[in-house]
């Protein structure tokens, strides 16, 4: 009996909550369990067409390619660049989320920022070395880390930053990429650092690790030995491959749900020491002003967060009917435990359906069926996580960490970081979208 | 302190019994001396731990500035010459909003993260190619343009961690659990 329980009990498009939001247990089983007298097929009423062959089937394709590339077809998902023109500064690429699904980040399409340009780095002569208050210091190549147990593990990497268009204190009408794609999410694997702490036998006194990059800039941040010995990992692959050159080629420190920036690529140089660095990275870019001007320093935590992919800015609801709003969740405090989804601007909430399983400090998608009636409606999502940390609500959220006092024009600059508060998207009767706040 | 596991031991130690050399770690460390590390050591630490032997006055960074970074950072460290190349003096207060812009003399809590990053970075297409002498003496000009040094003052290891910054203590740590 009880295994026929969902099947048998699948419920109707019951409404959860205002707008059209559906119960999200219409997405058990396969698709929506369309019952009772609102579902209606092809709500267009357009006949369709007899069927013909197209010419892609009359013909022999291409061979079969050693490195496959998406479709001519997909040209248009690529990441976007903050400095097209190879200018003598920093470069930006942004994460497509609202033309992604699922919760890996193809590697192609991993956000990356690079302060001096990406080294080209051979992985033969590359060495990582760990020494300061340390018993024995020790060099490594990427041919002995391979030889450790490796451990796999679903991890965000978000840059401090991303967001930041959202400190307008009015929105800004750009993509979901163009406001959060500087977080991507990625199967990591490699040594843990603790493990190679251990071996160089860490003194007990040192606190900090100074971890250094072997681009132009050495980039280096001080990391807590505490963090090293909770989950941190020297990363070698990435998805299964080894690491792409702008994600940290050969290797690069991954501190699980910490500021991107601290997840050191290119690493070459652990210190252990007894007090942080207070490198430029922590100094200036990476921590915060407040309102009332205290600031913020070593804010390492990416809190809770959450946005919707789909449907967001940019795309257009073509006719009423049933959608499915989907997007992603996440916290830097480990897994997301829930995510209520509104359709009325947060009048009233239901909650959507996580796509499981839930990885600490990682992408969770949720998914929240949705009937629009062809009526202007406020899509937003608001996620919770396992530490009992809700993402904020905007009001709140501006009223703790302020906002700019003019718009901003250029979505490519950093009023601030950290912004973890609500997206919203609003729907008008046409079907199109407009970033919004509510 | 979080527990720390000796993973790799244990199992070395289930894999070959008692093989002394294995039974501490997994041995696939190098061992290096800190002699050797001694060209990547380039760590200073806020204390003046890690700042080299030398020193430099604003009258000789100004000279090595006109040569070697006016054209991004342009004249008297106003900025604008590249992008990217933020102000070197300067700054208003923070309690001018979220998005002041932070600089030296309004933000940073110490004056070894100037050394530091010139030594690190810059000049920006020549990164490491000034002398110890050159840091000191360029981040003493830098100093002395935000009026945090006299024009005279030395830069060395022992004057410059004693620079008083005057943002210092107006920092606050969100999560001091984590550390």
């Amino acid at each position: 009996m009880g295994r026929f329980k969902g099947r048998r009990s699948a419920p109707s498009l019951e409404s959860v909550a205002g707008n059209g939001l559906i119960n999200r247990r219409a997405l058990l089983g396969q698709g929506f369990a369309i019952a009772g007298a609102g579902a209606v097929a092809g709500a267009t009423g357009a006949a369709a067409e007899p069927l013909q062959d197209y010419p892609w089937s009359l013909e022999f394709g291409q061979s079969t390619p050693a490195l496959q590339s998406p479709s001519k077809f997909e040209k248009q998902v690529t990441r976007t660049l903050s400095n097209p023109k190879d200018e003598l500064r920093n470069s930006h690429a942004r994460t497509p989320h609202h033309l992604l699904n699922g919760t890996v980040t193809p590697n192609s399409m991993h956000f990356s920022i690079n302060h001096c340009g990406i080294p080209d780095i051979d992985p033969q002569q590359h060495k990582l070395v760990i020494h300061g208050m340390v018993r024995q210091p020790l060099e490594f190549t990427l041919d002995k880390l391979s030889r450790y147990p490796l451990t796999t593990r679903m991890a965000f990497v978000e840059c401090a930053g991303n967001s930041a268009p959202m400190f307008s204190n009015e929105p800004m009408q750009i993509t979901a990429q163009a406001i959060h794609g500087l977080v991507s999410n990625s199967e990591w694997t490699g040594v843990r650092l603790s493990t190679l702490l251990d071996e160089a036998g860490i003194d007990p006194k040192a606190k900090w690790l100074v971890a250094e990059g072997a681009d132009a800039q050495m980039l280096d941040r001080s990391i807590p030995v505490k963090k090293a010995y909770d989950d941190a990992l020297v990363a070698i692959y990435q998805n299964g491959e080894r690491l792409m050159p702008g994600n940290g080629y050969p290797m690069r420190l991954l501190v699980p749900g910490y500021q991107g920036n601290m997840n050191v690529k290119f690493l070459r140089r652990i210190k252990a020491v007894d007090q942080p660095a207070m490198t430029f990275f922590e100094t200036k870019n990476y921590s915060q002003i407040l309102p009332g001007g205290k600031t913020w320093r070593f804010h390492f935590l990416m809190e809770v967060k959450s946005f919707i992919t789909y449907p967001s800015f940019s795309h257009q609801l073509k006719e009423p009917g049933m959608y499915t709003i989907s997007g992603v969740a996440y916290s830097g405090a480990g897994r997301i435990s829930r995510v209520m989804v509104s359709a009325d601007g947060g009048k009233s909430w239901g909650e959507a359906a996580l796509q499981g399983p839930t990885h600490p400090q990682a992408f969770t998608r949720f998914v929240m069926p949705w009937r629009w009636d062809g009526q202007p409606a406020v899509l937003q999502s608001r996620a919770w996580d396992e530490s009992g940390n809700a993402q904020p609500l905007r009001a709140d959220f501006v009223a703790a960490r302020g906002q700019t006092k003019q718009p901003v024009t250029n979505p490519l600059i950093f009023p601030n970081q950290h912004y973890n508060s609500i997206t919203s998207w609003g729907v008008d009767n046409k079907g199109e979208i407009k970033h919004v706040y509510a | 302190m979080s527990m720390r596991k000796p993973f790799a031991a244990l199992a070395l130690v289930l894999a070959f019994g008692a093989a002394p050399a294995f039974a501490q770690n997994a041995g696939l460390g190098k061992p290096i001396s800190e002699a050797d590390i001694k060209q990547w050591d380039i760590a200073i630490l806020p204390d003046g731990t890690g700042l080299p032997p030398g020193s430099g006055t604003p009258a000789q960074g100004a000279q090595i500035y006109a040569q070697k970074c006016v054209a991004c950072h342009a004249e008297g460290g106003k900025g604008g010459g590249a992008p990217g190349a933020g102000p070197l003096v300067g700054g208003a207060p923070l309690t001018n909003g979220i998005e002041t812009q932070k600089t030296i003399a309004n933000y940073y809590a110490y004056a070894t993260t100037i050394f530091d990053y010139i030594r690190r970075g810059m000049p920006y297409t020549m990164p490491r190619s000034l002398k110890d002498d050159e840091v000191y003496a360029l981040t003493a000009y830098i100093l002395s343009l935000n009026k945090l040094i006299g024009e005279n003052d030395a830069m060395d290891a022992k004057t410059l961690p004693q620079v008083k910054m005057p943002n210092r203590d107006n920092f606050i740590m969100p999560y001091p659990d984590r550390i």
